[in-house]
């Protein structure tokens, strides 16, 4: 064994150039697999995340009849007295960091010539739950619970109607029993979660002035409960189970996030195998190339008594030498751009794209997680052996008489 | 002892469309610490009758039995463990391998055998010591002249005790001074050790080191003769 990799290491050191492209075919193909894998990883958390803080938290409490996509603002099918009920469970369940309600209402926002359909969201400005929003305020103020004429709007929507702060908007609603219900509001500030989709169609409202306009009075469509630990999701929903009411956890609410991890996990398996394949056959075409150079050597060994597959394991080692120099180059190159992305985050606006249903930041960070890194270092392994097994057969049913002679 | 015995072998190359016809019946018998030379002008089928009697290649038709073994019956594995146990080949160019030393190059045959390491040294050290490269024993092939090469190539011949060694016009590719040396190497191992040679050749300076000549024309042999008889 010892011979066979002195061998090995003196036939890839007569042609360092070469083996070392080879090398780097493998690492800059498995760096960029690690690198795509943590790309994918980091959009499907950072989605995750993004749409659990903005749109679903990790329980919502609904009326028994509420659909969420016709986004009903009938009495029955809304929740009564929503503070009093998200002020209950908060104090009954200590897993509960915050429950607040929220009255959801579609409308229209005209500025001038222009319009765009919104989703007005009324929140109560001092909860935690929603502290997001304040944060993201770029411009003016963040809304305050009395307020009366006051609107948040997000700044993809101030961009597309020209608004700044303090500028005045027509608000038209649905309301409760059926008709519409218009009012000018004056933008208190602009706010951002760099989340275009979301932030170009979503105005708030504080929630009074919300359940006021649409005439919900004291309800609201649903409770936002936000947890220390999304997994007790469903632990607190089983706890929570009431006739009065239906409660839903993030899992229910974002399988379309699950449904498009999967579909992109089955894209990147194409990604991975055409990129495998590029590296392989760089490998491959070394070693053939590496076979040619050495038939008449091949001859040699054959004649002296090396069987054929001493002289496989020979070349296959070889390919595996070159594997290993390129998987660790790989895992080092790929582990320090994801590491890298994964702190400065790099701009990736699928929003634009025309991507609905699923909050994804302006911003990707990458994650590394060890997993894909061994998953993906262990594939590019085998690949490579495997390309490289067509030239190392080659080699060792080389005749040794036609080997001899070069041919 | 006979150590070879070759028997109505035809071997047939088809190039092409063209089929020739290397060797055309040819029978041969080697006896042991023979030194025999195989002569005759190029295309008349010497190189291609010591490879078969080498186990590199096979005959079309006829028998070859190689120290009591008929070798035509065996497989690629087969031949291939014959080689290295009772075989010994030294070639036209220096067939040495370029990334091993004079030392690894001699070991090889001994390492494909799973010998010991201190058996194969002292093995090693017996055998370059012999054809005068033991100072050399840590010198790659391309720090050696194609005499010393070929002196190492005949020291790896040798290092397993084949029954027979091959050797395909071992002085084709040397001077005068350089070829003399290593026949008389070739010759001085021959008559110490005992170990057969069977060498081709159309080199005149060398046939004289022969004991036994053996002229091959068109694939057949015309004359089996003592050298002194020449």
């Amino acid at each position: 064994m010892y011979q066979l990799f002195k061998m090995a290491f003196r036939d890839l050191g007569r042609n360092k150039r070469r083996t070392l492209l080879s090398a780097l075919a493998v690492t800059v193909g498995l760096g960029m697999l690690i690198m795509m894998s943590g790309v994918l990883v980091g959009e499907m958390q950072g989605a995750l995340k993004n749409t659990i803080q903005l749109f679903s938290g990790h329980l919502q409490i609904r009326g028994l009849n509420y659909d969420e996509n016709k986004i009903s603002l009938k009495w029955e099918d809304l929740i009564e007295s929503p503070q009093a009920l998200a002020d209950t469970v908060k104090g009954q369940y200590p897993q509960i960091v915050d429950a607040t309600p929220r009255l959801v209402a579609s409308g229209i926002v005209t500025r001038g010539e222009n319009s765009r359909g919104v989703q007005v969201i009324g929140i109560d400005p001092d909860a935690q739950a929603n502290q997001v929003y304040r944060q993201g305020v770029i411009e003016g103020d963040f809304l305050a619970a009395a307020d009366r004429e006051g609107i948040l709007i997000g700044q993809p929507l101030a961009e597309k109607l020209s608004l700044a702060v303090g500028d005045q908007i027509n608000l038209l609603v649905n309301t409760s029993n059926g008709d519409v219900q218009e009012q000018l509001f004056t933008i208190r500030g602009i706010y951002t979660t760099n989340t275009f989709g979301y932030d170009e169609s979503t105005v708030f409202l504080p929630i009074a002035k919300a359940q006021t306009i649409t005439g919900a009075e004291d309800r609201a469509s649903l409770i936002f409960i936000v947890l220390k630990d999304k997994e007790q999701a469903e632990t607190v929903a089983a706890a929570l189970q009431s006739p009065d009411y239906t409660v839903v956890t993030w899992r229910d609410m974002n399988a379309m996030i699950v449904q498009v991890e999967d579909f992109a996990g089955a894209y990147m398996t194409i990604f991975y195998l055409i990129v495998l394949g590029i590296t392989a056959t760089v490998v491959s075409n070394t070693l053939v190339m590496s076979v040619f150079e050495r038939t008449r050597e091949i001859g040699i060994l054959a004649a002296i008594g090396m069987k054929g597959r001493r002289i496989l394991a020979q070349f296959l080692l070889e390919a595996a030498l070159i594997a290993t120099l390129g998987v660790i180059g790989g895992i080092i190159f790929g582990g320090a751009i994801t590491y890298y992305f994964g702190v400065t985050g790099f701009p990736m606006d699928i929003s634009k794209m025309g991507l609905t249903g699923i909050l994804i930041e302006n911003r990707i960070y990458t994650v590394l997680t060890l997993d894909n890194v061994i998953y993906l270092s262990v594939l590019t392994y085998i690949v490579t052996l495997v390309a490289s097994f067509a030239p190392a057969r080659m080699a060792s049913r080389m005749e040794p008489v036609e080997a001899l002679h070069g041919k | 002892m006979e150590v070879a015995n070759i028997s109505n072998v035809t071997r047939n190359f088809t190039i092409g469309k063209v089929e020739t016809r290397a060797l055309r019946g040819v029978n041969l018998k080697v006896q042991s610490g023979e030194f025999t030379a195989l002569v005759g002008p190029s295309g008349s089928g010497k190189t291609t009758l010591l490879q078969i009697i080498g186990c590199l290649d096979q005959p079309s038709s006829g028998s070859v039995v190689i120290n009591g073994q008929d070798v035509t019956k065996l497989n690629r594995n087969q031949r291939a463990d014959l080689r290295k146990g009772s075989l010994g080949f030294v070639f036209q160019f220096f067939a040495l391998i370029p990334t091993l030393n004079a030392y690894e190059n001699v070991e090889m045959p001994l390492l494909l055998g799973g010998q010991k390491n201190g058996t194969r040294k002292q093995r090693v050290m017996e055998l370059l010591d012999a054809v005068g490269l033991a100072d050399r024993a840590n010198h790659r092939p391309d720090q050696l002249s194609g005499g010393e090469q070929q002196r190492v190539a005949v020291a790896r011949a040798l290092v397993t005790r084949p029954v027979i060694v091959l050797a395909d016009e071992p002085t084709a590719n040397l001077d005068t001074e350089n070829g003399k040396q290593v026949m008389e190497i070739i010759a001085k191992l021959n008559r110490e050790t005992g170990v057969t040679f069977v060498f081709a050749t159309h080199d005149p300076r060398v046939i004289h080191y022969a004991r036994r000549i053996v002229t091959l024309r068109d694939g057949v042999i015309e004359k089996d003769s003592p050298a002194d008889a020449q």
